[in-house]
């Protein structure tokens, strides 16, 4: 009796066990991947498609496309297509993001590395591509340090320091609004720089800071900090809040009236953000990265946006988009410039490579600094609209462009020094 | 100084009371079921953004009845389909269950709604506030505390009252003998899964005029719930809800002279409380060891 | 040597083998050197938690606390003290270990639900002070500007940074002096008490065993083994940020040890191999991996509770 029940469950295990072993086969023979093409160009992005930063991110892989299509649509890069691999590499897991890249480098010998939102990813992920000397342009990631203290030789910047977005906007608000700010930062290292260049700023100019709350990333609830700020009876109150903590903060200033009583502002604001507000909470003074809506006549644009709206279903590009597809296309025309994909050759081209018209999308030059491969691209400071004006999309009125070399600090100040390799 | 800290503990409680909505649909499940429902987050984003679907349709009031109660009906579903067969086992499995099935709802809800944040609009009549002096006190936070009043208000005359009730409570704290008596246990934990759930739509129906609609959105608000039980008494439901409360009025204070700290001060009050009476507030000895 | 003990021979050398000639064998099937370091690093983790898991029976939740205090250590004495991979690694199982043993001293009156919410309460404390002390760790942007330094042994170096092959074998030679340390403990008296209170743990008290003395070793032992697992990682990605201290990353250790089988010695790391390999697949693949990942492990725990090595062990008479 009890061999039957073992021959029984023996049968069954054995089922189990080969089902095991088929399912595993199934999974382990896609991973047999046939020989690549040898002259493909391939461009390696890693960029967070899942958790807080997907928004962004997406945005950000799209504009690469775009711009990878539109490369290979005129015979790519020195005659050969660009192949772009796109991994996940999460909106926090610095471990991922890392291992996406050396997987991108080691497996699949990529030409160029692009990533990331997050800027603590962005500098994991700087570490390798300089480990390895591959070629690295962050789309996206904003902390100083990048092209600062923490400089690479083989490490480029599309997207604004802390430094420049608070230099964008501080003489205009102090102008405007008053000397006494109150700040809401969000309580971590982009945070911290933010403010830093805000209140040097602000010193700078005669004013004075009435408060500063910093807020733990992801607060929900910023009514308490509201009453504090209130209490303060600043002239401005400034908000460095990011994502949805800006969204949150934004609704909360609103429902609370506080917007009648103090003007509201503050750096950088993207449209990702902005869409997800109800009407009323878009108040405020800001600075957009990059914005769709200018003066006619800019070359470009609206072939942009055009595609753009057609491949995300009516929707218009955000600066997330134009990081994307400068930063690819700027890495074209660094190859080309230097007629050579090595590393070093490129890199040492496209420092000091200004864009072009059709790739710059805006009024004043646009160029990669040498001293410290930041790119110098305008801020577009302005108020938000509450209703859209024209375009339900068009909820920012945008009232000067400014040339990122005049709100950069020097290379000597962002503590850059880049240490060319031999 | 002395109306900031006025200010800051009415604040703390209003935030407070929201915490215990969530947290007592938590305590609900994991009493009678012994499962730890690390889903619970996901549910109220279910709840959200059902509701940012019906408003259109039967408007906000509609909503707020409506979603919760679909929600309600999701939650029938997963109970039946998968929880259902972790009762008895070791909670870790509930825990786990419930682990992936977060995964699964967070990537359904960017998979359908996308991963841009949706602007849900709160009724006019909610918008302003009490007054100039006590602008944080708008009419959306009097009305989301009103809500939650009356809801755990009933849940109470529910429990107390009513034969499901006391059935549920019998359960919590002998099922064996309530089976025995011949009550069907299967259909009420259903019952009371179901009812846990509903709580969960409902808080994400209220967060959702509050904060940003986005699929992490149950992220942040599943920890302080965890928190207000341990810090309540596991098997209390009035110690839950006083555990949220008193964490939003923790974390308002802390506010108030150590922004950075509001965050962890509620860790640290549940390290002490399970430091020194383990069992909670209002818990009971040797509930879940 | 009985039948039994040539089979488990030959698995033990069919193990070790696939494990020696990883970076040979795997990029035919598209993988490469980094994954297999980090599956061997993670999968050490998952067996550091298994050992008081799966053996000792105690449900930690936190235990990636002890992980990333491993790596911060790690990468401060590499930053601050020495340049030298060894103490990194040294002060890294040390640090995380003591605070281990340290912190456990407090727990182990508590069990189920109460234990794993204080483990979490603890891990998410240290968190808050890697996000918040940023002067010395670097805070939300995490701890940087440290590497692997090679390896001097007078005559000859070995090169860790540029060389991911060294690496690797590096990686394998310390989870194999990790893992024969855990084998040789279960196998102890020590280890057998361990597994008697996993099974029972009144009647182990009845038979006079220091229960609470026992969870505690274990749980320091095993935070020692964490904490070891943790520098690796630092060490693999010349990084340490707060999500290594994270509940998630808890979760992901806990995922790991049931699906590959809680209470085989072997199973976490057959867990970690599925659990980051198809990760690292799924998601190349897919924006949504992570309803595939829910999914498995929504299966795993509904149809594999003893996980894939648990189901090929004959069940024992109950």
């Amino acid at each position: 009796m009890i061999e039957k029940l073992a021959g029984f469950t023996l049968d069954r295990r054995t089922f189990v066990k080969a089902g095991g072993i088929a399912a595993l086969s199934q999974v382990a023979a896609p991973f047999i991947i046939t020989a690549r093409g040898e002259t493909a160009f391939k461009i390696g992005v890693d960029e967070p498609l899942t958790g807080t930063y997907a928004a962004p991110g997406k945005n950000e892989v799209l504009g690469c496309q775009i711009a990878v299509d539109e490369l290979n649509a005129k015979n790519g890069i020195l005659g050969r297509k660009i192949e772009m691999l796109t991994e996940d590499s999460t909106s926090g897991d610095a471990g991922t993001a890392v291992q996406k890249a050396r997987k991108l480098i080691e497996r699949d010998n990529v030409n160029l590395l692009v990533g990331n939102v997050n800027s603590a990813l962005s500098q994991a992920m700087a570490q390798v591509s300089n480990e390895k000397g591959v070629m690295h342009i962050v789309p996206g990631g904003h902390t100083d340090p990048i092209t600062g203290t923490d400089c690479k030789w083989n490490v480029f910047r599309v997207c604004n320091t802390t430094r420049m977005e608070a230099n964008a906007v501080c003489s205009l608000l102090f102008k405007t609004y008053g000397k006494k700010w109150h700040f809401i930062t969000p309580d971590y290292a982009f945070g911290h720089t933010l403010f830093q260049g805000c209140e040097a700023d602000l010193k700078k100019l005669g004013g004075t800071v009435t408060g500063n709350e910093l807020t733990p990333l992801g607060t929900t609830d910023f009514s308490a900090y509201l009453i504090k700020a209130r209490a303060a009876n600043p002239d401005v109150l400034v908000v460095l809040v990011q994502g949805n903590d800006m969204v949150n903060c934004l609704k909360q200033i609103s429902q609370f009236g506080i917007d009648k009583q103090i003007h509201v502002a503050g750096t950088q604001q993207e449209l990702e953000a902005v869409e997800a507000m109800p009407p009323q909470a878009r108040v405020g003074v800001w600075m957009f990265e990059w914005y769709w809506k200018q003066a006619p006549g800019t070359p470009g644009l609206d072939a942009f946006i055009a595609t753009v709206r057609k491949r995300t279903g009516g929707k218009v590009p955000t600066a997330r988009h134009w990081f994307g597809y400068v930063t690819v296309h700027s890495y074209a025309l660094a190859c080309e410039k230097a007629k050579s994909t090595e590393g070093k050759t490129v890199a040492k081209a496209l420092g000091g490579l200004e864009l072009p018209p059709e790739v710059k999308l805006q009024p004043n030059k646009v160029y990669f600094r040498e001293g410290d491969h930041q790119l110098m691209l305008s801020a577009f400071v302005g108020e938000l609209l509450q209703k859209g004006d024209g375009d339900p999309e068009n909820l920012f009125k945008v009232n000067s462009i400014v040339s990122g070399d005049s709100i950069a600090p020097t290379v000597e100040e962002t503590g850059c020094k880049m240490q060319m390799p031999s | 100084m002395l109306e900031l800290i006025f200010f800051n503990v009415t604040n703390g409680l209003i935030v407070g009371a929201f915490y215990a909505l969530m947290a007592i649909g938590l305590s609900l499940i994991l009493n009678l079921s012994g499962v730890i429902n690390f889903a619970h987050g996901g549910f109220l984003v279910i709840g959200g953004y059902l509701a940012y679907v019906l408003t259109p349709y039967i408007g906000f009031w509609g909503a707020l009845i409506v979603s919760p109660l679909l929600t309600a009906m999701i939650g029938i579903a997963v109970e039946w389909l998968l929880i259902r067969r972790l009762y008895g086992r070791d909670p870790l499995y509930g825990l786990l269950l419930t682990f992936g099935l977060a995964f699964i709802i967070e990537d359904g809800t960017r998979q359908i709604w996308g991963a841009n944040g949706l602007p849900v609009s709160v009724p006019a009549a909610l918008m302003s506030s009490l007054s100039s002096r006590f602008f944080f006190i708008t009419g959306y936070r009097m009305f989301m505390v009103a809500t939650v009043a009356i809801v755990v208000a009933l849940l109470f005359v529910l429990l107390r009252y009513t034969r499901v009730g006391v059935r549920i409570r019998a359960g919590t704290l002998d099922l064996e003998t309530v089976a025995a008596l011949g009550v069907n246990v299967r259909a009420l934990r259903s019952f009371n899964f179901a009812v846990g759930i509903f709580l969960a739509g409902l808080a994400g129906v209220l967060a959702g005029g509050q904060l940003g609609l986005e699929p992490t959105m149950g992220d942040g608000l599943l920890m302080p719930s965890f928190i207000a039980i341990i810090v309540g008494g596991v098997g209390s439901l009035t110690g839950t809800l006083v555990g949220g409360l008193l964490i939003g009025v923790a974390a308002g204070l802390t506010a108030v002279v150590f922004p950075s700290a509001s965050d962890a001060v509620m860790y640290v009050i549940m390290a002490i409380v399970l430091l020194v009476r383990p069992r909670g507030l209002f818990g009971e000895e040797g509930m879940l060891a | 040597m009985t039948a039994d003990q040539r089979k488990h021979l030959a698995v033990l050398a069919a193990i070790w083998a696939a494990l020696l000639f990883a970076p040979y064998w795997m990029p035919l099937f598209g993988g490469y050197t980094a994954l297999g370091s980090r599956v061997l690093v993670l999968g050490l983790g998952a067996m550091s938690l298994n050992f008081l898991l799966g053996f000792t029976g105690v449900l930690s939740f936190g235990h990636a606390a002890w992980f990333g205090l491993g790596a911060y250590a790690c990468g401060l004495a590499l930053k601050h003290i020495a340049l030298s991979t060894p103490l990194g690694l040294l002060a890294g199982t040390l640090v995380g270990g003591v605070a281990g043993a340290l912190l456990g001293t407090l727990l182990v009156r508590r069990r189920g639900i109460y234990f794993a919410m204080v483990t979490i309460a603890f891990g998410q404390v240290f968190y808050y002070i890697a996000f918040q002390w940023l002067s010395l760790t670097g805070g939300d942007d995490g701890l940087r500007g440290f590497a692997r330094q090679p390896l001097h042994f007078g005559l000859f170096q070995i090169d860790l940074l540029h060389n991911d092959i060294y690496f690797y074998y590096f990686v394998l030679f310390c989870f194999a002096i990790a893992v024969g340390l855990m084998a040789f403990i279960l196998r102890s008296p020590f280890g057998r008490t361990m597994i008697a209170i996993r099974e029972n743990e009144r009647r182990a008290r009845f038979l006079g065993i220091p229960v609470e003395l026992h969870i505690w070793i274990a749980f320091a032992l095993s935070c020692f083994f964490m904490a070891f697992a943790g520098s690796l990682y630092a060490l693999l990605n010349n990084f340490a940020d707060p999500r290594m201290l994270h509940y998630s990353l808890s979760g992901d250790f806990v995922i790991m040890a049931v699906m590959g089988g809680m209470r085989t010695f072997w199973g976490p790391l057959l867990g970690a191999i599925v659990f980051v390999v198809l990760q690292d697949y799924i998601s190349s693949v897919t924006v949504n991996w992570m309803s595939f990942i829910g999914l498995l492990i929504v299966l795993v725990v509904l149809f594999f509770p003893r996980g894939f090595l648990g189901m090929l062990r004959p069940r024992r008479a109950a």
